[in-house]
């Protein structure tokens, strides 16, 4: 069977892009693929991730000219069309700004860039990132961000709530989700939303800094391959 | 004659200025005890190529929308100037 082809991409001031392409090849069947921001070939890609780092330097605001870079333009079309498109950190702002998730990410609370380990809890185990969590387990997935304070209108959180589009929320060690163990003050302890239908997820925890023994946790592999798992099984 | 366009970004109310709250305590660790409060927002100058007043204030709207601001959580505005 042929590989699974994961299109990773690159802007100028990712820098979380080779630790993606490490990660995600370091499952069997599965091969990354670079995709260059100035381009418009996605070049097979079956999923798509927007990597961590700081695009365009994080001018004007994270993510705001990313959006509209040529590749960027095809990632849209391809997640308009129902394909899986993660976003992680950067890329989880980059998706923001590009209208395909809702809200926004500002400074975070307390001024800090804060890079540490962080416990979070897949609140919903049914979405094709995170089926092969239980919404008990507490992962330990490091953050490292300034602007992760994640904020929506009122009325877009109870819409986000009442379509189970919370996929991951700061917890305490024990799991618990209270005001102490949110690291950055996003709203209701958010630290990851899907879209209403269910193929674009936005993070801001790096899951594939939590893919190998030596890193310390392995607790973003499974998202890596629930992912990769439904694409071989679609 | 161009347009000078000159447009301010600013956060919304509702949203936290980490930023804005850093200066107002600085500034009031410097004596200054009668600031009250502090919010950074960001200026921007663009020369708009347009003749006409309402294309110049269209295109404005337009890319303040589109790019300069995030209308999640910030406001914007401008006005609008002959280049001289």
């Amino acid at each position: 069977m042929a590989d699974v082809l994961v299109g990773v991409v690159v802007f100028p001031g990712s820098n979380c892009d080779h630790d993606t392409e490490y990660a995600v090849a370091s499952f069997e069947g599965v091969r990354p693929v670079m995709l260059w921001h100035n381009e418009h070939d996605l070049k097979g890609a079956q999923a798509i991730i927007l990597p961590g780092g700081f695009s365009y330097g994080d001018y004007l605001r994270a993510g705001s000219i990313a959006r509209f870079s040529p590749i960027m333009q095809e990632v849209i079309e391809f997640a308009r069309k129902g394909f899986p498109v993660l976003g992680i950190c950067n890329g989880f702002q980059v998706l923001l700004e590009s209208g395909l998730l809702e809200g926004a990410l500002s400074r975070n609370r307390d001024k800090k860039f804060l890079c540490c380990q962080t416990n979070i809890r897949p609140v919903n185990c049914s979405t094709m990132f995170t089926s092969l969590y239980n919404e008990t387990d507490v992962l330990t997935i490091p953050i490292a961000h300034g602007e992760g304070n994640y904020f929506a209108p009122s009325e877009a959180i109870e819409s986000l709530e009442e379509h189970n589009q919370i996929v991951f929320k700061y917890t305490d060690e024990a799991g618990e989700i209270t005001g102490e163990a949110n690291p950055n003050g996003s709203l209701n302890n958010i630290a990851g939303i899907i879209n209403r239908q269910g193929n674009v997820l936005g993070l801001m925890p790096h899951p594939e800094r939590a893919s190998e023994r030596l890193l310390g946790s392995l607790d973003g592999r499974p998202l890596f391959e629930s992912l990769f798992r439904h694409i071989v099984e679609a | 004659m161009p347009y000078t366009a000159k447009i301010k970004v600013t956060l919304r109310q509702s949203i936290l200025d980490v930023q804005g709250k850093a200066v107002e305590h600085a500034l009031n660790n410097l004596g200054y005890g009668t600031v009250e409060s502090a919010r950074i927002g960001k200026y921007i100058e663009v020369t708009i190529n347009e003749q006409e007043l309402l294309q110049a204030e269209r295109i404005a709207n337009e890319i303040s929308q589109k790019l300069l601001s995030n209308p999640v959580m910030e406001n914007y505005s401008f006005e609008l100037e002959h280049v001289k």
